[in-house]
C-alpha cells in the first residue's frame, strides 16, 4: 500500500514497482465511473442502426420516407451522408486501415458485404420509436451469393466482394479481382537448403475460427453538434485521436473543431482502435440539431464488430537430430472480413520470432470474405502463427525425444539474434522466462493418467509512437498529470507512481486525468502495449523540464550558478559551500511562489516514443481430459513473461492473467459459428463461450525483469505478448493428455470425442 | 398505453418512477433514475454487470420489468458504501487490483457481497461457482477470487 | 403492452383465456425477457403469476411434495428438507443459467419454455411430477412429460397456467439425480441432460426407476428402455452397458451450434450411467 505523507517526500524513488491503489479505483469500485453508455445530454435522442439482414447483397435503393414521417423520427442518415473517400492506406494502431474501406464499413455503400453492415441509421427521441423506425425503413437488396470461408474466398471463381481489388505483393499485378487483397513475405537465408540439413522435418497444416476480443462494454457514442459545427463526442475508445482523425476526415470538419472525450472504457483489447458509431453519431446529431446518444447492443457487438481472423496455417519446420532448428517456413491464409486489413503481416513476422533460425521463409495471405471486418486483438496475428510453430516444435521435442524446455533454450532468440521480420534484438528475456517455468513446482509436478502439460513461448514486439503529457504543478505543490492514451487497465497507476517519483512528492498529491483531443497535444492510441511505455518515456522528459526550471529558478533565487545545484529526491538542492547558506526548495516550495519566481510551473513531453522492447513470455498448463465427453479442465496455469521493469507489478500480474484466460477461451470454446446461409448463430454470451470463473484456476505470474535499456525505467510493455503463448500450449497439453495432436482450433468437447473415438480412446 | 406508476425502495431510499412495461429494472435505474453503476453488458442475463439485490436477492436487473419492483426493495453498487466508509469487499478490490478495466466491477462487488452474506467461510471452489454469472475478460479472474477470499477471511475475524 | 399482476389464479386464468392478441406468462422472466429484447416475441399482454400464493409454496402433500410453479431455483435450494429427499430435481433447478438467474427462474417457467434443453425437466420427469394445471375449464393433471409437445409446443390450452407440480411420496431408499454436459463449467444450455430417479430394496437392488433425457429430442423423453434395463439389478456392469444402449437408442438429436448428433448421443450414454450411479450412491445412503 502505497504510504501517504503530508508534505514533499525527500527520499528516493519509492512508488514505481510497488502496488498502489490506482486513483481511479475508488470511482470504480462505487459505480460512480462513467463509461460510454452512462453519459447523457439534456434533449439527447437515441440513435439506433438499420443493418443488412443478408451476408452479401448490392443496395439498390433506401427509402425513408416512411420512416421520416414517424412522430419522434429526427434524423436519418445513409451512404448519401458520407461523401465517398479515395483510398488511402494510414495506420491504425498496429494494423493498416484504408479510408475508402472505412467508410464503406461504417455505412454501407454500393453493397452489404456482411451480415449486420450498417445500411442507415436514425435518431429519434426514445429507443422504442428509433426501433420502430428501422423497420419502417425499406431497403431493396440483390442478394448476392456470399463466401464466409478463406481458402473458399481464395478460388478463383469465388463470390468477389470488391471489383477493384486486386493481389498486392504479387509479380505481376493480376489483371482479374479475386478476394485476395495482398501478398506478403518474409525472408532469410534459403529454407530449402535447410530443410536438406535437417534430421526431422515435420509439416503440418492448423485451422483457427474468428474469435471476439469480448469486451464486457459494448461500443457506445454521444455526439453533440452545434449549429457552426463544432463537435463534441464522448466515446468509448482506446484512441481518441484516432477517432477525431477519422470523423473529420469522414464528415469534412475541422480537427481543430472536433473535441473528443475518452469516456472509461470496459475492454478493447484492440477492438475498439476503430469507428463504428461515432461517425453515425455526429451525422445524426448533425441533421437532427441535436445531442445524439448511440449504444450497441451485445447482438450488434458480434455481429458488426470487427473479431480477429480466422485463419489457415501451414507449417514446416527442420531440426537436426541434437535440436538445432535449421528451417522454418510457413504460409498463412488470414481472412479480413469484408475489407482487407487482417493482421497477416504480424502474423508472419511473429511466427518464428521467439527462436534463432537461420532460414526462415514465412508468406502471408490477406483475404476478404463476407464476415465482419476484422480489428485487431491482442497482439493480432501473432496468438494464430505461434500457436501452429508451437505445436510443431512440440512435435519436434518428441520425435527427438528432447524436453520441450530445452529444445525451445538450444534455439532461443537472444540478445543479437537476427529476427527473420528484420531487426537484431537487444537484450531480451525469452531465456529467463523458460528458466523460470523450468524452476517452478508446477513443472516439477507429476501427472496423472487422462493429465497433459504443455509448454509454449511467444512474443511481441510492441510499439511506441507519438504521446504527449502534460505536468502542472498547482499552487498547492500537487501535480495534475494529464495523459492521452486511453486507460484499459491500470495505466493511471503505473502512470502516478512515475510522476511521484520523478518529482519526489508524495503518490496521493499527484492526480492523473485522461484528457481530452482538445486539452492536450497528440497520442496515438492505445494498443501495441505502448501506453506505460510511452507514457512513462513521455513523464520523464515533462518532469526533466519541471527540474530544469525550478533549477533555473533555485539559481536566480540563490544567486548561484546551475553547476552548484541539482534536483534531486524532490528537492533543488545546494552543492558543496552554497549548502552553508541555504536550504534545499521542495517542489511545494516552488510551488508556493511560482508567481513570483517565473510564473506557473508545468512541463510537457511530446515524443515519439523509440525503443519499444519485445517483451517474451513463456506459458506453462495442465489440464485434464474427460475421455467419455472430450471436455478439457484446465488444472493449472503458470506466466513467465519479461517486463523489463514493472512499474506496477499487480497490474502486470493483471495482463499475464488476463490475456493467458482469453487465450484459454480461444483455445477450447471460443469461435464464431456461422450456417451456411453466411449468418451468424451465437451473436450472444450464451453461445459465444468465453470462459467465465469456473472454468478456470488460478493463474501464476512470474515477473521477468531484464530491463530494456532504451527506456529510462527499462520498461517494455506487456499487454499483448500474454495472449500469444496460450494457444499452443494448451494444444500441447491436449496432445500430452490424449496423443492427439489437435491442429484445429477451438479443441472443443465434440471435436475431441470425435477424434478420441476414432482412436477407440473413449473409455475412462 | 399509460406508464406504470411505481414506488420502491433503491439503497434505503423511497423512489417513484414511470415506466413502459416492456423497460427492465436496469432500464429504470440507468436512465430514469440516474443510477448508471449497474452496467448493460448483454441485456441476455449472461454477464452478470447489471447485478443487483432485489428483496435480498441476487437477481440480473436485465431480467426483472421495472414494474416488477413495485415496494420491493432494491440494492445497487451505488448503495454499498456507507457514507465515507467503503465496503470491506471494496477495498479489498482495490488494494488486491482485482479490476482493470473496471466495468464488470460492480456486477462482482454486489454479487460477491451477496454470497459472503450467505456463506462467510466459501472455499475457492463455492466463490468461482457462485460467481460464474459475472463476466470479466480483464482480470482472468485470479485476482478477483483472491480478492474475495481474502476479505471473507478478515470479515470472519471481525 | 399491458401488465397485470392478478392475486388470485381465476383472474390470472380470466386475463390469459380472454386475451385477443399474444399473452405471456411471467414468473421468473429469465426467458421471457430476453426473447422480448430479441424481438422473438412481442406480447400484449403479461400476467405475472407471483402474487398468486399457490404458485409461490413448497408444502408436504399426502407424503409427497406440492411446489409452486413459481417458486425460485433459489428458493428450492434453501429448502433442506426438500433437498434431501429430491437432491437431483433441486441440484437441476440450481443449474439453470447464473447464481442471478436461479434467484428468479423457475420449475414452471423453465417447463413452459418448451426447450427440450431445459435443465430441471429431466429431473422433474425422473422424478414422476405431475403438473396441475388450471384453466378455463377447471383443473386437471397432467404428468411433466406429457406438458411438452416439442420446441415451444406445450400441451396447455389456451388460458391454462401450470399452477404446481406433485412429486410423489419417497420410498425408502431411494434417490435421484441430474446431470448435464455442457462445454463450460457453468452458463451453458444443457448440451445432454439425464435425470434419474430410483429405489433400492434392502439388498441394494433396483426396484423402480425412471430415466429422463434433455436435449437429444424434440421433447425431453422419458426413456422407460433405460429404466427397464437397470430395473432388477445392482447396477453393475452389464446393467450400465445395458443403460447406455437404451439411451442411446432413445436419441433422435440435432445438429446444432451446441453439438452434433453423434456427440450428443455419445455424450447421453455417458450421463446415463454417470447419473443412475449418483443417483444409486444417494439412494443407498438413504
Amino acid at each position: 500500500m502505497a504510504e501517504t505523507n503530508g508534505h514533499s517526500r525527500t527520499n528516493g524513488q519509492h512508488y514505481v514497482g510497488t502496488r498502489t491503489v490506482r486513483p481511479d479505483g475508488m470511482d470504480k469500485v462505487t459505480g460512480r465511473a462513467r463509461f460510454g453508455a452512462d453519459f447523457n445530454l439534456p434533449g439527447q435522442l437515441i440513435g439506433r442502426v438499420l443493418r443488412s439482414p443478408h451476408p452479401h447483397a448490392r443496395i439498390i435503393a433506401i427509402d425513408t420516407s416512411k420512416a421520416l414521417a414517424l412522430p419522434g423520427v429526427k434524423a436519418i442518415i445513409t451512404r448519401d451522408d458520407f461523401a465517398d473517400q479515395p483510398s488511402e492506406f494510414i495506420p491504425a494502431g498496429e494494423m493498416m486501415m484504408n479510408y475508402k474501406d472505412v467508410v464503406r464499413n461504417v455505412m454501407a455503400r454500393e453493397k452489404a458485404l456482411y451480415e449486420g453492415h450498417p445500411v442507415a441509421a436514425v435518431a429519434a427521441t426514445s429507443t422504442a420509436i428509433a426501433r420502430k423506425a428501422l423497420k419502417l425503413i425499406d431497403v431493396t437488396y440483390e442478394v448476392l451469393p456470399h463466401v464466409i470461408d478463406v481458402v473458399l474466398a481464395m478460388r478463383p471463381g469465388a463470390p468477389l466482394l470488391h471489383d477493384d481489388l486486386f493481389t498486392a505483393g504479387v509479380e505481376p499485378r493480376p489483371d482479374k479481382p479475386s478476394n485476395i487483397a495482398k501478398r506478403v513475405e518474409i525472408k532469410l537465408g534459403d529454407v530449402e537448403a535447410g530443410f536438406k540439413k535437417a534430421d526431422v522435418v515435420i509439416e503440418r497444416e492448423f485451422k483457427t475460427a474468428p474469435v471476439h476480443q469480448g469486451y464486457i462494454e459494448p461500443h457506445a457514442a454521444l455526439a453533440t453538434v452545434s449549429e457552426d459545427g463544432a463537435t463534441e463526442l464522448w466515446t468509448t475508445t482506446q484512441g481518441h485521436f484516432i477517432v477525431r482523425a477519422h470523423c473529420a476526415r469522414l464528415l469534412g470538419l475541422d480537427m481543430g473543431k472536433v473535441r473528443v472525450t475518452a469516456t472509461e472504457i470496459g475492454g478493447g483489447f484492440g477492438g475498439k482502435t476503430v469507428v463504428y458509431l461515432e461517425p453515425l453519431a455526429i451525422a445524426l446529431s448533425r441533421k437532427a440539431k441535436r445531442p445524439v446518444k448511440m449504444v450497441m447492443s451485445r447482438e450488434e457487438v458480434f455481429k458488426a464488430s470487427g473479431p480477429t481472423s480466422g485463419a489457415t496455417v501451414r507449417v514446416k519446420m527442420g531440426a537436426t537430430k541434437d535440436g538445432k532448428f535449421v528451417a522454418g517456413f510457413a504460409e498463412l491464409k488470414y481472412q479480413a472480413g469484408a475489407f482487407q486489413g487482417s493482421p497477416v503481416q504480424p502474423g508472419v513476422m511473429c511466427a518464428y520470432a521467439p527462436y534463432d533460425i537461420e532460414n526462415v521463409h514465412v508468406i502471408g495471405y490477406d483475404v476478404v470474405s463476407n464476415r465482419p471486418k476484422v480489428a485487431a486483438y491482442r497482439a493480432p496475428g501473432a496468438p494464430i502463427s505461434e500457436y501452429a510453430v508451437e505445436s510443431v516444435v512440440d512435435e519436434i521435442a518428441k520425435k527427438l525425444g528432447l524436453d520441450p524446455i530445452e529444445l525451445r533454450m538450444m534455439n532461443a532468440a537472444r540478445e543479437g539474434t537476427k529476427a527473420a521480420y528484420g531487426p537484431k534484438f537487444g537484450p531480451i528475456g525469452l531465456e529467463e522466462t523458460l528458466n523460470a517455468i523450468k524452476k517452478t513446482e508446477h513443472w516439477n509436478t507429476p501427472l496423472r493418467k487422462w493429465q497433459g502439460r504443455g509448454v509454449a513461448s511467444g512474443f511481441w514486439f510492441n510499439i511506441g509512437g507519438e504521446t504527449t503529457v502534460s505536468l502542472t504543478v498547482n499552487e498547492d505543490g500537487t501535480i495534475s498529470l494529464m495523459a492521452g492514451t486511453p486507460d484499459i487497465g491500470g495505466l493511471r497507476a503505473s502512470l502516478t507512481s512515475v510522476v511521484a517519483d520523478e518529482l519526489g512528492v508524495p503518490y496521493d498529491k499527484v492526480r492523473p486525468i485522461i484528457g481530452d483531443t482538445g486539452s492536450l497535444g497528440f497520442n496515438f492510441l492505445t494498443g501495441g502495449s505502448r501506453s506505460a511505455f510511452s507514457g512513462s518515456m513521455a513523464i520523464v522528459e515533462a518532469a526533466k523540464q519541471i527540474k530544469a526550471d525550478l533549477c533555473a529558478r533555485a539559481c536566480k533565487l540563490w544567486e548561484a550558478k546551475p553547476d552548484q545545484v541539482e534536483f534531486k529526491d524532490g528537492a533543488v538542492r545546494p552543492l558543496g559551500a552554497l549548502g552553508e547558506k541555504v536550504k534545499p526548495m521542495t517542489v511545494a516550495d516552488f510551488a508556493k511562489t511560482a508567481g513570483k519566481t517565473g510564473g506557473p510551473i508545468g512541463g510537457v513531453g511530446r515524443i515519439n516514443a523509440q525503443g519499444a522492447g519485445p517483451s517474451f513470455g513463456t506459458h506453462l498448463v495442465d489440464l485434464e481430459v474427460d475421455p467419455e465427453t472430450g471436455r478439457a479442465t484446465i488444472l493449472r496455469y503458470t506466466v513467465a513473461q519479461d517486463a523489463g521493469r514493472a512499474l506496477h507489478p499487480a497490474y502486470v500480474e493483471g495482463q499475464y492473467q488476463g490475456g493467458a484466460v482469453q487465450g484459454i477461451g480461444w483455445a477450447l470454446n471460443e469461435e464464431y459459428v456461422y450456417g451456411d446461409d453466411g449468418k451468424l448463430q451465437n451473436a450472444g454470451f450464451l453461445d459465444y463461450r468465453m470462459p467465465v470463473a469456473s472454468d478456470v484456476p488460478m493463474i501464476d505470474a512470474i515477473l521477468v525483469e531484464v530491463a530494456n535499456p532504451k527506456h529510462p525505467y527499462g520498461v517494455r510493455g506487456v499487454g499483448e505478448t500474454p495472449i500469444v503463448p496460450p494457444l499452443g500450449a494448451i494444444a500441447n497439453a491436449m496432445e500430452n493428455a490424449t496423443g492427439i495432436r489437435f491442429t484445429e482450433l477451438p479443441m472443443s468437447p465434440p471435436k475431441v470425442l470425435k477424434a478420441l473415438k476414432d482412436k477407440g480412446l473413449n473409455k475412462a | 398505453m399509460a406508464k406504470h406508476h411505481i414506488e420502491a425502495t433503491v439503497n434505503g431510499d423511497p423512489v417513484e418512477f414511470l415506466c413502459e412495461t416492456e423497460d427492465t429494472l436496469l432500464d429504470v435505474l440507468r436512465d430514469t433514475l440516474d443510477l448508471t453503476g449497474s452496467k448493460e453488458g448483454c441485456s441476455s442475463g449472461d454477464c452478470g454487470a447489471c447485478s443487483v439485490m432485489l428483496d435480498g436477492r441476487l437477481v440480473c436487473s436485465c431480467l426483472v420489468l421495472g414494474c416488477e419492483v413495485s415496494g420491493r426493495k432494491i440494492e445497487t453498487i451505488e448503495g454499498m458504501a456507507k457514507g465515507e466508509a467503503l465496503h470491506p469487499l471494496q477495498r479489498r478490490f482495490l488494494e488486491a487490483a482485482a479490476l482493470q478495466c473496471g466495468i464488470c466491477t460492480p456486477g462482482f462487488l454486489v454479487a460477491s457481497k451477496a454470497l459472503l452474506e450467505q456463506n462467510p467461510n466459501p472455499s475457492e471452489h463455492e466463490v468461482r461457482f457462485w460467481l460464474a454469472g459475472n463476466l470479466c475478460r480483464c482480470t482472468g479472474y485470479d485476482k478477483i477470487v483472491t480478492a474475495v477470499m481474502d476479505t471473507a477471511a478478515a470479515m470472519r475475524k471481525g | 403492452m399491458r401488465y397485470e399482476a392478478p392475486e388470485s389464479l381465476e383472474g390470472a386464468v380470466a386475463l390469459l383465456a380472454e386475451a385477443k392478441g399474444e399473452a405471456r406468462v411471467l414468473a421468473g422472466g429469465t426467458d421471457l425477457l430476453v426473447q422480448m429484447r430479441a424481438d422473438v416475441v412481442d406480447p400484449e399482454l403479461i400476467v405475472d403469476i407471483k402474487k398468486i400464493p399457490e404458485t409461490r409454496t413448497v408444502t408436504e402433500e399426502q407424503g409427497g411434495w406440492r411446489i409452486g410453479a413459481a417458486v425460485t431455483g433459489a428458493e428450492l435450494k434453501e429448502h433442506a428438507r426438500l433437498k434431501r429427499v429430491w437432491p437431483g430435481v433441486v441440484e437441476a433447478a440450481n443449474l439453470i443459467g447464473s447464481t442471478q438467474v436461479q434467484g428468479r427462474a423457475t420449475l414452471g417457467g423453465n417447463l413452459c419454455n418448451g426447450s427440450p434443453a431445459a435443465d430441471s425437466v429431466p429431473a422433474l420427469i425422473a422424478a414422476g411430477a405431475v403438473a396441475t394445471l388450471a384453466g378455463p375449464k377447471g383443473r386437471r393433471d397432467l404428468p411433466v412429460e406429457d406438458v411438452m409437445l416439442g420446441p415451444r409446443k406445450l400441451a396447455l390450452t389456451k388460458g391454462e397456467i401450470v399452477v404446481s407440480f406433485l412429486l410423489p411420496p419417497r420410498p425408502a431408499r431411494s434417490s435421484d439425480a441430474y446431470l448435464r454436459f455442457i462445454p463450460r463449467t457453468e452458463m451453458d444450455i444443457a448440451v445432454v441432460g439425464a435425470g434419474v430417479s430410483l429405489t433400492l430394496d434392502a439388498g441394494g437392488t433396483i426396484t423402480a426407476a425412471r430415466v429422463s433425457l434433455g436435449a437429444v429430442a424434440a421433447r425431453v423423453l422419458l426413456v422407460s428402455e433405460a429404466a427397464q434395463a437397470i430395473i432388477g439389478s445392482r447396477l453393475d456392469r452389464a446393467a450400465q452397458d445395458r443403460l447406455e444402449a437404451a439411451a442411446r437408442a432413445a436419441c433422435r438429436p440435432i445438429d446444432d451450434k451446441r453439438g452434433t448428433i453423434e456427440f450428443r448421443t455419445d455424450v447421453a450414454a455417458v450421463l446415463a450411467r454417470r447419473t443412475a450411479l449418483i443417483a444409486l450412491d444417494r439412494a443407498r445412503a438413504n
